[in-house]
C-alpha cells in the first residue's frame, strides 16, 4: 500500500511526566493543505500535544517528521525556522512595541545578534508587515502599542506574528478564545484564507467554530487519539458523544 | 546620514538630551568645581559606564545583574597591572645602585616582592604591553561574561536566580583577589600607580585630562548604547524582556540574545573599571564586590533605567549624595540610600528620565493651574464661554 505524502507525521508520541503520560503513543497524519482541528475535554493533552510539535516539551518516546525533516530533537528556534510556528493559549505579543515592531521582530531577517544590530528596514520588509497587517485586519493599527489592542487583535497580531515568516505549518491554541461572534467569523475567514498552501493543527472548544475551518477533526481524551474524520462522522461517534459533546 | 543621526543621536530630543549633558559634563563640572571635586566627579563617571551597561542589560533586555563590579572590577585591575609594572620598572630605574641592590628583586610590583614572588606569573607578561592590556581589558570581560551568559541562559537561567549567581561570583572573584595576595595585591589591591606611558597622571593637569577622557568615554557609550538600542536589536531586547517564549518560537536563539548583550554590558563596564584606575591611582578589591554591584543597580534604577543618559544622572546623584551624607551622618547613610531606593521605585519607576519626561511637564501644568493669578470674574465667564 502507498502512503500520501503527508506534512506532519507524528508516530507513536509519548511524553511522561513523572509516570504520567499526557500524550500516549499519539500517531497523526497532516497533509499539505489541510486544516486539522483537534477536540476533546481539558487534560486530555491536547495542549502538550502542540508543546510537542514545537520543541516547548521534549517527547520520552516517538517521532515527530515535519517536510522529511526529523523534527524530535530540535532546538525550539530550529523547529521554526523548519517552517513551524506556534500560537499560544493567551495571547503571546510584545506589548510595549507596536503593532509594526511586532510584526517586524517577526520577519525571518535578522536572526541572529549581530544580524539584528545590523538590520535594515528595508522596503521588502516594510511591504510584507503592510500586506500581513491587511490580511489581519490591523493595517490602520500599525503605530499603536500592542498592549492597548482588544483582546480579538491581539489574537490577530499573534496569528500576523506567524505569517510574518511564511511558515508552513501553523499551530494555534484556542485562536478564538475570549472573542465576539462578529470576531470569531473574522477569524474563521482569516484561518481558511492562510491555511491555502499550507498546514495548520487547530485546538479549539467552539463547535460551531470547528465546523466551520476543519477539514478534519482528532478527537483526544486521556493523552490518546480516541476518534478522527469528517466533523459530521465524529459528531455521530457514540464514544466521542460520551466523553466530549455529550456534556 | 539621516538614519545615522536618528539611531546614534536619538532625533532631535535626543541631542538636545545629549547636547545638555555634554554641556554639563565638559563645560558647566569643569568651571564650577574644583580640582578635587572635578576629580571626584571623574571617579563618579566611570561608574556610570556600569549604570550605562545596566539599562541596556536590565532596564532593555531585563537581565538582572547583581555582579556588575565583577567585570568594572576586571576592567581597573587590567588597568592597574599595566600601570604597576610600569611604576615598578620606574622604580628601578631611578633608584640608586645600593637601593637596587637592596631590593631582592628587581622591576617586579612592591606586594610581589612582599609576598617572596621573585618571577613574574605568566599572565602578568602580557601587561608589559599598552596595546595588549587595552585588548585584554575588554576581552577577559567578554570571555567571561561569555561563559557564564551560555552556561546560565543556555539552561534558561533567569530572573532572581541569575542575579544571585552573578552576586555569588562577584563574592567568588573577591575572595580570590583577596587571598592570592602576591599575584593581585591582596586586600590593599594594587596601589601607588604614578604613570602612563611616562605621563604622570597625579598632577591637576593630568587629572583634569583624565576627566574629559572619561567624558568622552561615558558620551561615546551613550551613541555607542542609542544605536544599539535604536536597531532591531534593541527592540528584541525588550521583546525577550517582555515574552521571552513568543521570541524563541518566532526563530531567535533567545540565549544568544541575551549571551550578547551581556558581553556588551560586561565590556562597557571594564572601560569605567580602566578610567576609574587612572581617575584615582589604585585599585581594590573592596571595590568590586557586591555592596558597590549592588549601587551600580541603584544608580541606574534611580537614574531610570529606560534611559541612557539617565544613568549617568543617576550615578552622579547618588554618588554625590552618599559622599555628601556620609560625610554629614554617617550612620544615617544606609537607610537613606534604602528609602530613596524605594522611593524612587515606587514614585518614579522611571527614575530620575521618567521624572523629567512626564513628571516636569506634570508638574509644570499643575504649577501654573494653582498659581497663576486668579482673573477677574467676568473674564472667566468668557473663557469659560469661548472654550467649548
Amino acid at each position: 500500500m502507498i502512503y500520501p505524502h503527508f506534512a506532519l507525521e507524528l508516530e507513536e508520541l509519548t511524553v511522561s511526566f513523572d509516570g504520567f503520560k499526557a500524550v500516549n503513543g499519539v500517531t497523526l497524519y497532516v497533509s499539505k493543505d489541510e486544516l486539522r482541528v483537534i477536540i476533546g475535554p481539558n487534560g486530555a493533552g491536547k495542549t502538550t500535544l502542540l508543546d510537542l510539535i514545537c520543541g516547548r516539551t521534549k517527547p520520552t518516546d516517538g517521532k515527530i517528521t515535519f517536510m522529511d525533516k526529523t523534527l524530535t530533537r530540535l532546538p525550539e528556534q530550529e523547529i521554526v525556522r523548519a517552517g513551524v510556528v506556534r500560537k499560544f493559549q493567551t495571547p503571546s505579543i510584545y506589548p510595549k512595541l507596536t503593532v509594526f515592531e511586532n510584526l517586524e521582530i517577526s520577519h525571518p531577517k535578522g536572526r541572529t545578534a549581530f544580524g539584528a544590530i545590523f538590520f535594515r528596514r528595508t522596503s521588502d520588509v516594510v511591504d510584507r508587515i503592510h500586506e500581513v497587517a491587511k490580511e489581519i485586519y490591523l493595517a490602520d493599527l500599525l503605530e499603536t502599542e500592542a498592549e492597548k489592542l482588544s483582546h480579538g487583535q491581539k489574537q490577530w497580531l499573534e496569528i500576523g506574528m506567524l505569517l510574518m515568516a511564511d511558515p508552513q505549518l501553523l499551530l494555534l491554541d484556542e485562536p478564538v478564545a475570549g472573542m465576539s461572534v462578529r470576531e470569531r467569523e473574522q477569524t474563521a475567514e482569516l484561518l481558511r484564507r492562510i491555511c491555502k498552501g499550507r498546514s495548520a493543527v487547530v485546538i479549539e472548544h467552539d463547535m460551531k467554530f470547528v465546523r466551520r475551518i476543519a477539514d478534519k477533526v482528532t478527537v483526544m481524551h486521556q493523552g490518546k487519539v480516541l476518534a478522527e474524520g469528517p466533523m459530521d462522522d465524529i459528531e455521530k461517534d457514540p464514544r466521542v458523544v460520551e466523553v466530549y459533546l455529550g456534556h | 546620514m539621516n538614519t545615522l543621526y536618528r539611531s546614534m543621536l536619538g532625533g532631535r530630543s535626543g541631542l538636545i538630551g545629549l547636547a545638555i549633558l555634554a554641556g554639563l559634563l565638559l563645560i558647566v563640572f569643569p568651571l564650577l568645581l574644583e580640582p578635587f571635586r572635578l576629580n571626584m566627579m571623574g571617579k563618579y563617571l566611570s561608574l556610570a559606564f556600569v549604570a550605562i551597561a545596566l539599562v541596556m542589560c536590565w532596564g532593555y533586555g531585563g537581565i538582572m545583574s547583581l555582579g556588575q563590579g565583577l567585570f568594572w572590577g576586571l576592567g581597573g585591575y587590567c588597568m592597574a597591572a599595566f600601570l604597576k609594572l610600569e611604576a615598578a620598572r620606574n622604580i628601578a630605574s631611578e633608584a640608586g645602585t645600593d637601593q637596587i641592590k637592596a631590593l631582592s628583586t628587581v622591576g617586579l610590583p612592591d606586594f610581589m616582592d612582599w609576598n617572596q614572588i621573585t618571577e613574574l606569573p605568566w599572565f602578568w607578561y602580557p601587561f608589559k604591553s599598552f596595546p595588549l592590556t587595552l585588548a585584554l581589558m575588554i576581552v577577559v570581560p567578554t570571555v567571561i561574561a561569555y561563559i557564564i551568559g551560555t552556561a546560565m541562559f543556555k539552561r534558561r537561567v533567569g530572573g532572581v536566580y541569575f542575579a544571585i549567581i552573578t552576586q555569588a561570583l562577584c563574592w567568588a572573584m573577591e575572595i580570590l583577589f583577596v587571598t592570592r595576595q602576591g599575584w593581585t595585591g591582596g586586600i590593599n589591591g594594587i596601589t601607588d600607580l604614578r604613570t602612563l606611558l611616562g605621563w604622570d597622571i597625579r598632577t591637576p593637569s593630568a587629572q583634569s585630562s583624565i576627566y574629559f577622557m572619561t567624558v568622552v568615554g561615558i558620551l561615546v557609550c551613550i551613541v555607542l548604547g542609542r544605536w544599539l538600542l535604536n536597531s532591531k536589536f534593541g527592540r528584541l531586547l525588550v521583546a525577550v524582556r517582555d515574552m521571552e517564549d513568543r521570541v524563541r518560537f518566532s526563530g531567535y536563539d533567545v540565549a544568544n540574545l541575551k549571551t550578547t548583550v551581556f558581553c556588551i554590558a560586561a565590556a562597557m563596564s571594564a572601560v569605567g573599571g580602566a578610567f576609574f584606575v587612572l581617575n584615582v591611582g589604585f585599585m581594590s578589591p573592596k571595590l568590586v564586590t557586591i555592596e558597590p554591584s549592588i549601587y551600580m543597580v541603584i544608580f541606574c534604577a534611580v537614574g531610570g533605567r529606560m534611559s541612557l543618559i539617565g544613568a549617568v544622572y543617576g550615578t552622579l546623584a547618588v554618588s554625590y549624595g552618599r559622599t555628601f551624607f556620609s560625610e554629614e551622618f554617617p550612620a544615617l547613610w544606609y537607610f537613606l540610600m534604602g528609602s530613596v531606593f524605594i522611593l524612587v521605585t515606587m514614585v518614579f519607576p522611571d527614575g530620575l528620565a521618567g521624572a523629567a519626561t512626564r513628571g516636569v511637564p506634570a508638574a509644570w501644568r499643575w504649577l501654573t493651574r494653582n498659581f497663576r493669578e486668579p482673573p477677574p470674574a467676568p473674564a472667566t465667564a468668557a473663557v469659560k464661554e469661548a472654550q467649548p
